[in-house]
């Protein structure tokens, strides 16, 4: 009998369709990998099964009784666990004290844990590697015990099914392979493992079977292999056949370099996010930094616009970055982009393009507004329309128009592309190349998809758990990582 | 938490309780009466930093529920003349019910809403007691025929009795099994429900409990000045004055609001010589603490320690 049974689940946000017509089986003793690039839904899968969200419509049976719209405490105490990406423990009682509070009955009357609880808590302890950091407080372990404890948590009361979300997240490769030989151990126990990560690589030697989700919907269902050699999920995470066209090739070398990343790392708490990382660009030059979510795109991104603090330095023309603050390097011609938009979505298509260009005189930003809606037409026609009722696409638009209007030196693009459908995929890499063609406008590009990136780019990085694996141009990328990449 | 922090701790509340004992022979009436108000607010501050320290919600009226207390046990008192130990229970249950019809919708609310809602619910408070002016006095208060005591040094006693009762069962409930459920409750919902934690009824037990004690100190108050005014029970002012002594002793520690709250009424008096300036200086003196030393006066020392 299957542990859980998932049909026709459908999750709607507003006018987004988050999960649309997902459903999936999951047996004792087995393990099931949801994979899908960021903003896929396979988290709000995810969330919908542990009843932190509700369907919309679609049924979750465990051990064939119906969970929607039960509360998620009922769930869980139904038999299921789930391992939080990130979580918030108590950081003022022990790591022992953490694992009990999973075991303590859900009464206000106990006042006391019952007999019996601490040997288990111990005992559960032991059985991730914990049980020598007992009477240490969260805050002063290293992340990879964190995620056990996370994880001692979860399985703590003995669930049918265990769901772990980006179970590798932050980790180094010694502490995956760890955590793998934990995930199995479960499957050994008869636990039914739902692994949700963004990345095939990770879970393919350890799923039993893969589940793949694209915008929203399922593309492809099978084992590992089959998934891989997939043609949707070839085209979902490498946009399809690798095509790559430089622009000024050789000439770009020769110019003068604009922004200079040296050996720069960056912590989140414990979780290191960029090792080392050296990059250049150089004025004019269209650079295309590519990996998986998770990489550290975003982190190198942020580091450079002053957003996080890092280790190292990062130059831009002739004088550090270090110590100014993000609104005074915006000022100085780095200009980001960001991933989520960041768009003022009450504000009118206009009025956000007028923000941008704030400090422009009058004269210059209307001349800068004509050149954009030139190069975005449809933001023209949309001029009075309120930001937050645009599309994805248009959305995404008007985020590249508004730091246009900044006159930018330097343009970040951070995954421009993400959670968009392959039609406007289409329309964007078009106003790109038309940007690249018509201004001399220097470019720093973040990219998963690798087929968006690679056509505009002059030279590419390739980010991988943080560090930089691989620097060249294009046509060589497609060549030699081409098969890897996955 | 170790066996010696606790063994401290212990010690430091026996110490505590014995000096405060042996004051009355001492102290002039006057400066009794002063400790007696500041115990009462210590409890207030108290029940307060149950639900914003643990069950992580803050509650921007404390006034209502002690209001709800406290004129309920003048209400019935000057209608019936039951016993005052009856008027308490009273104002006790009625500052519960009120407490509970409050946080059941309340709670369903996500982000600063519930504060906000706290926060109407005095004004609504406040200006019942207004428009029903006939039977509560209004803005001028009302008195109430009973008392607890003449006598200064038993009031001190009544006072100090309840707030030690108040400070060992809040803070033993904090420590409990329980309190951890409400801990991780008010940390991350989501995570807490995940693991099998009805999360809204433990907050709610928690406002309750909150709730309790809010009422029990606002009827005794009450009892002890022998009037009830909207401007010394439920004025907003009131309410601020609590949550700052609770910061300023140290959230999520129980004990430190206590004495933050003692220290504030204190402080307040015995700069009384400076005049108007008196609540100037204190808040200045809050202020800074809140400033630089976020955790409270006494938020490391009554905290085990955290980094091990």
């Amino acid at each position: 009998m299957n542990a859980l049974e998932a049909r026709g689940l459908v999750k709607r946000y507003g006018g987004l369709v988050a999960v649309n017509d997902i459903g999936f089986d999951l047996h004792d003793g087995e393990i099931l990998g949801l994979i899908g690039p960021n903003g896929s839904g396979k988290s709000t899968v995810m969330k919908l099964v542990m009843g932190i969200e509700r369907p919309d419509a679609g049924s979750v049976k465990l051990d064939g009784v119906e969970t929607v719209g039960w509360p998620s405490y009922r769930i869980a105490r139904a038999g299921v666990g789930i391992v939080f990406q990130h979580s918030r423990p108590l950081h003022r009682q022990t790591v022992l004290e953490n694992i009990k509070l999973a075991l303590l009955p859900d009464s206000l009357l106990r006042l006391t844990a019952t007999a019996g609880v601490d040997d288990r808590a111990r005992e559960i302890a032991d059985s991730v590697g914990l049980g020598d950091v007992l009477h240490r407080h969260p805050a002063t372990l290293p992340f990879a015990d964190l995620r056990r404890m996370e994880m001692a948590k979860a399985i703590a009361r003995d669930p049918k099914v265990v769901l772990i979300d980006e179970p590798f997240a932050g980790l180094t490769g010694g502490e995956v392979e760890t955590f793998s030989e934990l995930i199995r151990a479960l499957r050994a126990q008869g636990h039914a493992v739902l692994l949700v990560d963004h990345n095939v690589k990770s879970v393919a030697a350890l799923a039993d079977r893969v589940l793949a989700m694209y915008l929203g919907q399922q593309v492809s269902e099978g084992t590992v292999d089959e998934v891989m050699r997939n043609e949707t999920v070839r085209r979902v995470y490498l946009g399809g056949t690798l095509e790559a066209s430089q622009r000024n090739g050789a000439a770009a070398e020769t110019r003068p370099s604009l922004l200079r990343v040296e050996d720069v790392s960056v912590f989140y708490g414990k979780a290191q996010a960029l090792e080392h990382v050296d990059l250049h660009v150089n004025e004019g030059e269209f650079v295309s930094v590519v990996g998986l979510n998770g990489a550290g795109k975003t982190t190198l991104f942020n580091a450079i616009s002053g957003l996080v603090p890092y280790a190292g330095t990062v130059a831009f023309g002739d004088h550090a970055l270090a110590g100014r603050t993000p609104a005074a390097i915006a000022r100085d011609g780095i200009v980001q982009c960001p991933e989520s938009r960041q768009l003022f979505g009450d504000m009118t298509v206009r009025e956000n393009l007028d923000l941008g260009g704030q400090h422009l005189p009058a004269e210059a930003r209307a001349e800068q507004l004509a050149w954009l809606f030139e190069l975005f037409p449809i933001l023209e026609s949309r001029q009075g329309q309120v930001a937050r009722t645009l599309s994805g696409g248009e959305q995404q638009m008007l985020a590249i128009a508004r730091a246009l209007m900044m006159r930018p030196k330097l343009l970040i693009l951070d995954e421009p592309t993400l959670g968009l459908a392959p039609v406007i995929l289409e329309q964007l890499s078009n106003a790109l190349e038309r940007l690249r063609a018509s201004t001399p406008i220097t470019v720093l590009l973040g990219e998963q998809n690798v087929t968006f990136a690679l056509p505009h780019a002059d030279r590419v990085y390739l980010l991988e758990h943080a560090r930089v694996v691989w620097e060249g141009e294009p046509a060589k990328f497609a060549a030699v990582m081409g098969e890897g990449y996955l | 938490m170790t066996r010696a922090f606790n063994r401290r701790l212990l010690f430091a509340g026996i110490v505590f309780v014995l000096v405060a004992t042996v004051l009355p022979l001492w102290l002039s009436a006057y400066v009794l009466g002063v400790l007696t108000t500041a115990y009462y607010f210590g409890v207030f501050s108290m029940s307060w930093d149950l639900l914003f320290g643990f069950a992580g919600e803050v509650n921007f009226g404390p006034t209502f529920l002690i209001g709800l207390g406290a004129y309920t046990a003048a209400l019935l008192d000057n209608a019936y003349h039951p016993p005052v130990v009856i008027c308490i229970a009273a104002g006790a249950l009625a500052a519960l019910v009120g407490g509970v019809l409050l946080a059941l919708p309340a709670l369903r609310l996500r982000g600063p809403y519930f504060g906000l809602v706290t926060l109407v619910a005095v004004l609504l408070l406040q200006n019942a007691i207004v428009i029903f002016a006939r039977f509560t006095g209004g803005e001028i208060g009302m008195t109430v025929p009973d008392v607890l005591s003449v006598d200064p040094k038993l009031n001190y006693c009544y006072a100090l009795a309840f707030f030690v009762v108040s400070a060992i069962l809040l803070y033993g409930l904090s420590r409990s099994a329980v309190g951890l459920i409400l801990q991780a409750s008010g940390q991350d919902a989501v995570e807490a429900q995940a693991l099998g934690f009805n999360v809204t009824k433990h907050k709610l037990a928690a406002f309750s409990v909150s709730a309790l004690f809010s009422g029990v100190a606002g009827a005794m108050l009450v009892f002890y000045m022998g009037a009830a005014s909207v401007g010394t029970i439920i004025d907003i002012g009131i309410g601020v004055q609590i949550i700052i002594g609770a910061v300023l002793g140290g959230r999520r520690t129980i004990l430190g609001p206590a004495i933050g709250a003692i220290f504030l009424v204190v402080g307040t008096e015995l700069l009384r010589p400076l005049g108007q300036l008196n609540t100037f200086v204190i808040a200045g003196i809050a202020l800074a603490v809140i400033l630089f030393f976020p955790d409270g006066l006494l938020g490391h020392v009554l905290r085990p320690r955290e980094n091990t």
